[in-house]
């Protein structure tokens, strides 16, 4: 069940977070047969757990755009 | 009078006095009007006036560093609008404004006048409506600000996002926020962070004075900023300046940490939702379990009443019914052919010759051979026969014999 049907990594944050929600909803319409309630309840599980992981390891980037006097610019990181 | 008491040194009632007016938010960011009196402009560079009415009069320092960024030098007897905070000098025990700007109330109401005008025209054309302004992003991805780099507001919008939302990405545009250069470095710096494709953007500026502020009433930036394709949320100065760009923007943020506070969400609310969530789903899936398991229940009943164990208890009560009604049908079957052996029994018994020979008839068997004799031709004489009665047998000799003849 881990391996093969949940891709995380191209998951955007919004994308995880939205569909925790649309789960549970899911789940508490306790309109499913019993194998798609595990199915999504062990989905929902691993979408909070990736969602946690994301907020506990994000660490701020910052950087600077500037300008070129020919109407071009760059990005540089800063720190 | 208590003697008792605890008694303070003077420095330490002046400290706990200074504490009491450095609590107070009104008077960390207020403005004064006033007429200027006893104006000093020291060697240090540093400047010392009264603020006077007719009533009443106040002391007030510039330091330097903000005197020397006064375009406007004021004099004896001029009227004034003054910005600064008001806090307790301990070394005299005086309350005083710390200054941080100084303007001419002739220039206050010009200002003023020339603000009024374009705002009217801007929103008569619609440039404030509530209609127009765009929704911020919830999660945003990356994140455009529009400050001074070296200003404490990039610093306190930096320190509110790491703790925020520290999974975006920060791009600042650098510009100075403010001088009359300013705005079309502001409006440069705000299209070219927007061509970078941000999700929103920020541009914010510490307080200030009404002059420092000015730049943000500039029409064209508020212009720019309905063009921009990200949403753009003000942070400039504080809670009681609105400028042009304020009205503009898609959301208006008191201050730039609060601008920065506006456009994210918080880890530590997302933290608890995603708590709440993670227990939701398992109530719910827990409970619809329990549903299924109440239903699996009620099938279990329904099976065990249609199981082949049961059907094969009916079954097999079935087949004792059977069995017995085809024990009955056989053995009725055996009586009547019993009744009908004693029928046929008694008919053969009636055939039996020994019945004939009971009755007087008697069987000749030829002694030699045994043969039965119904034919006299048979037997000539001098033929010893046997003659078997009802009881008993005889035994005879032919003596004369009789054919028939047709035999």
């Amino acid at each position: 069940m881990t391996t093969h049907d949940i891709n995380l990594e191209n998951l955007s944050f919004e994308t995880a977070y939205e569909q925790i929600g649309a789960i549970v909803d899911q789940l508490e319409s306790g309109e499913l047969p019993l194998e798609q309630t595990l199915a999504l309840y062990e989905r929902g599980r691993q979408l909070i757990k990736y969602c946690e992981g994301r907020l506990d390891a994000a660490e701020l980037r910052i950087s600077q755009v500037s300008g070129d006097s020919d109407g071009g610019f760059r990005v540089d990181s800063l720190k | 009078m208590n003697t008792n008491q605890d008694v303070f040194s003077v420095t330490g009632l002046n400290v706990y006095i200074r504490h009491i007016f450095d609590l107070d938010e009104l008077l960390q960011d207020v403005w004064v009007e006033g007429e200027i009196s006893g104006f000093n402009r020291h060697a240090s560079g540093h400047w010392y006036f009264t603020l006077k009415d007719k009533d009443s009069q106040l002391k007030a320092v510039m330091w330097k560093t903000s005197a020397a960024r006064q375009q406007y030098i004021p004099e004896h007897g001029e009227k004034v609008r003054a910005h600064g905070r008001v806090t307790v000098y301990e070394a005299r025990g005086e309350y005083q404004l710390y200054c941080d700007a100084v303007l001419p109330l002739a220039t206050v109401g010009d200002l003023h006048a020339q603000f009024r005008q374009i705002w009217d025209k801007l929103e008569a054309e619609g440039l404030f409506s509530p209609e127009i302004k765009r929704p911020l992003p919830p999660f945003p991805r990356r994140i455009g600000v529009v400050t001074s780099p070296t200003a404490a507001a990039f610093q306190d919008i930096q320190n509110v996002l790491r703790r925020r939302w520290a999974l975006a990405e920060i791009i600042l545009s650098p510009t100075p926020v403010q001088g009359n250069d300013a705005p079309p470095q502001i409006l440069r710096a705000l299209r070219l962070v927007d061509s970078l494709g941000v999700d929103v953007i920020l541009l914010a500026r510490g307080g200030g004075s009404m002059e420092d502020l000015w730049c943000f009433n500039d029409e064209r930036i508020a212009r720019a900023i309905r063009e921009t394709h990200a949403p753009v949320v003000t942070g400039v100065g504080h809670e009681t300046d609105i400028t042009l760009v304020d009205g503009a923007a898609d959301q208006r943020a008191p201050t730039p940490s609060a601008g920065a506070e506006m456009i994210t969400p918080s880890s530590d609310d997302l933290r608890m939702r995603l708590r709440d969530l993670k227990i939701r789903s398992h109530e719910a899936a827990d409970s619809s379990l329990e549903v299924q398991r109440d239903s699996l229940d009620e099938l279990k009943h329904k099976l065990r009443l249609v199981s082949p164990v049961s059907m094969l208890r009916n079954q097999r009560q079935r087949l004792d019914e059977v069995d017995s009604r085809m024990r009955k049908l056989a053995a009725l079957r055996i009586s009547g052919l019993r009744d009908r052996l004693n029928v046929e029994g008694r008919a053969l018994e009636l055939a039996n010759p020994r019945n004939l020979l009971r009755r007087g008839y008697a069987l000749i068997t030829r002694a030699g051979d045994g043969k039965r004799i119904s034919n006299a031709v048979d037997a000539g004489p001098g033929t010893s026969l046997h003659i078997q009665l009802g009881k008993g047998t005889l035994t005879a000799t032919v003596k004369d014999r009789t054919l028939d003849d047709n035999a």
